[in-house]
């Protein structure tokens, strides 16, 4: 059986005595850390090779899916601010929201107003005037609101509820954003795709870098609680270890229903639909409504792997939320793992983060190295922000990656299986 | 009437300039998405380069300027345009060109252009590092204040060296680029792979020849743009990800082939992120006074904060009601 996954079974063997040998560099609270984090980044990871591989489409938002995942498990497992629901703010900002609710019911029946005999050309014009008028309305008395929420009691707080509650509520809010882009973009091309979801990315890390009353901004929320005993009852690695068999339990389960899927009529059809759309369509498979499912689901997984990040790192904050290491850093994991691949997913993802941590260390000390050269023997004058400018060093490298595999390794290291269903 | 002159300089002024900035990187985009058929990720960091250079240049010849009158970085574009247009023809040999031959799905040389986006911001940040810096080295910025022929307005209209040469500058490359697409065999050339690259192919067009022609050209507007742009304000390797929707919605919007579309599209996003960012109640004030209405502080549209969400729902609305854009584009 282990003959036909020769390359698996030595490639999996190599990452294997990768770890070992930075948990004997590093020590184990070092290397769970790093093994818990990249375990998140699998389950992101295993998000997009759903989206990239099974369907092709290109999802260059993936930051803003993680960013909302992180941001909907602080809301819902943070402890709640007694201050806050004390206030009257509360029933305030209730009333804000009704009003919020009331305005979107119009819209809503201002859209089927159609069916009433109405004309289109006038049906588009009311609508308009509403959203204007709703949107006006919303904002002007959100904000004095808002303020005074700021003001008085920081910010609103969470609501205090089981940490599992707000990873699986995170995936399905970014699944929710995602159905709406998909809706618009999927018809298109998928460049079309990419400019949106980059976008809405962009969009939501600016939301909730600048809605302090809701969190906290920049100010960061910190420190949430984990589902797990923490550190201060067992220790750093027992508790990270803990985290660890959780996150891996969760790969577990969404690696078997992913593998699942993939040899079931639905991921043969969407496989269909990536390699010749056209014959899919002539087959009377619906092709975009298979694209929007598969969209949806990918998106879920990195809300859910976005907030389990966010749970374990203990903070919320917006402004750590960056395209390098949230988006494209992913990207480079899938694609040099083996796109449609889950088993060159998981591999691709855990070896990607391995080498990117320990790309810091060693760009520093190569930095160092160019500067004592550069001094003793040129008398050369080391600008004085030399540290910062050797980690941008790593993002050069992270470029050619991309460009290197798709150029010589289009199919990653472990390429996609076709299985032959007969 | 002081109030609509600071409208003018805050909303009209700021407005055309970042839709000139805009529109010279649309043209690139749009170019480049017509006629090799992809959206080019890179072309932010294109601009950031391209400025970056200049800066360089500047640095080493700091006295060009002032011996002819104008900023020593201006004088200095033409030659970091050349350089920069180099560059962008010998990344699409290195990193685009292989793909194409490939036949790979226009999405991976989408993908390949991240990498190259990755690749500059790398190597811009490695050598001029994350700080800001100014253009102006041993020369100053000229800010014009010009009185206006009312009695009621005190307050100044105020423009500077640098945007008065950012639109002199965009109307003769605008102009230039039109009679070239129009009037030059190249240019022909060039429309002609843009409305069907295989039958320009076998009519004995030179693919080759118009691939390094639209590089040139998307190059030498890219430093253009990120060199004005970092003249007004200051010169910061952040632009990438921010300038990327902006300048895709104004091709988007334009229609995606359409130079004049570009500009349309650049203009269009420009002032409406000025209109939506700008608070409405300094220019009702004087109406709220003498009518006698309670306004508030603050009436922006959208907050400062939020500004890229005005060419996001720009993209979205256009792509929603009408695909092909103002002028009627391709949808590829």
């Amino acid at each position: 059986m282990f003959a036909n996954y020769k390359r698996e079974v030595i490639l999996f063997s190599g990452l294997f005595l990768l770890i070992m040998l930075v948990m004997t560099f590093m020590g184990a609270a070092y290397s769970t850390r790093m093994l818990v984090e990249a375990a998140c980044y699998a389950i992101i990871a295993l998000g997009l090779t759903i989206q990239w591989g099974y369907a092709g489409l290109f999802n260059a938002g993936i930051m803003g899916f993680i960013a909302l995942g992180g941001f909907i498990t602080m809301l819902f497992s943070f402890p709640v601010n007694e201050d806050f629901w004390a206030s009257g703010h509360a029933s305030d900002l209730g009333s804000v929201f009704f009003k919020l609710v009331l305005g979107i019911a119009l819209i809503w029946g201002s859209i089927k107003l159609t069916r009433f005999g109405v004309a289109q050309k006038w049906q588009r014009l009311i609508t308009l005037i509403l959203i204007g008028a709703v949107y006006i309305t919303f904002m002007a008395s959100l904000d004095p609101v808002a303020n005074a929420i700021e003001k008085d009691v920081g910010f609103i707080g969470g609501f205090g509820l089981p940490v599992w509650l707000g990873w699986l509520v995170g995936g399905v809010a970014a699944g929710a954003i995602s159905y709406g882009i998909g809706h618009i973009c999927l018809g298109l091309r998928s460049d079309y795709l990419a400019i949106a979801t980059l976008g809405i990315a962009e969009i939501i890390k600016a939301f909730l870098k600048n809605a302090d009353w809701l969190t906290h901004g920049t100010l960061t929320v910190s420190p949430l609680p984990w589902p797990t005993p923490g550190p201060s009852d067992l220790g750093f690695i027992m508790a990270r270890a803990l985290y660890l068999s959780l996150t891996a339990a969760m790969i577990a389960i969404i690696f078997f229903l992913l593998t699942r899927a993939y040899n079931a009529p639905w991921g043969r059809m969407l496989r269909a639909i990536r390699d010749n759309e056209t014959s899919s369509l002539a087959m009377g498979k619906n092709v975009n409504g298979r694209r929007l499912e598969v969209f949806i689901f990918g998106s879920f997984l990195m809300g859910v792997g976005g907030a389990v990040l966010t749970t374990f790192n203990g903070i919320f904050d917006p402004s750590g939320y960056i395209p390098l290491n949230h988006t494209f850093l992913i990207w480079v994991m899938v694609i040099l793992g083996g796109a449609g691949n889950n088993l060159g997913t998981l591999f691709g993802a855990v070896f990607v983060y391995i080498i990117w941590t320990m790309s810091e260390p060693v760009a520093l000390w190569v930095f160092d190295v160019v500067r004592h050269l550069g001094e003793s023997w040129f008398d050369w004058q080391a600008p004085g922000d030399l540290d910062s400018r050797a980690l941008q060093a790593r993002v050069f490298v992270i470029g050619l990656t991309i460009t290197l595999v798709l150029r010589y390794a289009p199919k990653g290291v472990i390429p996609e299986r076709i299985v032959h269903h007969t | 009437m002081n109030e609509l002159v600071f409208f003018i300089n805050k909303v009209m002024i700021s407005g055309a300039v970042i839709g000139a900035i805009y529109a010279m990187g649309a043209i690139g985009i749009t170019l480049v998405f017509s006629i090799l058929r992809f959206a080019h990720f890179a072309h932010g960091d294109l601009m950031t380069t391209g400025a970056f250079l200049t800066f360089f240049l500047t640095a080493m010849f700091p006295a060009a300027g002032p011996a002819i009158g104008l900023p020593t970085a201006f004088v200095m574009l033409p030659i970091a345009m050349v350089i920069t247009s180099l560059l962008a023809v010998s990344i699409d040999k290195a990193f685009y060109k292989p793909l194409r031959e490939h036949n790979v799905k226009p999405i991976v040389i989408v993908m390949a252009s991240i990498g190259v986006t990755f690749m500059l911001q790398g190597l811009v940040r490695l050598f001029f590092g994350t700080g800001s810096r100014n253009l102006y080295i041993d020369d100053r910025k000229e800010i014009f204040r010009l009185d206006l022929p009312f009695e009621l307005a005190s307050r100044k209209l105020v423009i500077t060296e640098p945007q008065i040469l950012l639109f002199v500058f965009m109307i003769i490359a605008v102009v230039a680029l039109h009679l070239f697409l129009t009037k030059s065999r190249l240019g022909k050339a060039m429309r002609a792979m843009s409305d069907n690259a295989d039958l320009a192919r076998v009519s004995g067009i030179n693919v080759n020849t118009v691939v390094i022609v639209t590089w040139v050209i998307a190059g030498s507007l890219a430093t253009a743009a990120g060199t004005l742009l970092s003249l007004d304000v200051a010169l910061k390797p952040d632009l990438s990800f921010n300038i990327l929707l902006p300048i895709f919605a104004a091709a988007i919007v334009g229609g995606v082939g359409h130079v004049y579309g570009a500009v349309i599209g650049g203009f269009v996003v420009g002032f409406a992120e000025s209109l939506a960012v700008f608070n409405w109640a300094i220019l009702l004030r004087p109406m709220a006074e003498k009518w006698g209405w309670d306004l508030p502080a603050n009436l922006a549209l959208v907050p400062t904060e939020y500004k890229i969400t005005v060419p996001f729902f720009i993209l979205i609305a256009i792509l929603v009601m009408r695909p092909t854009g103002i002028l009627k584009g391709k949808v590829l």
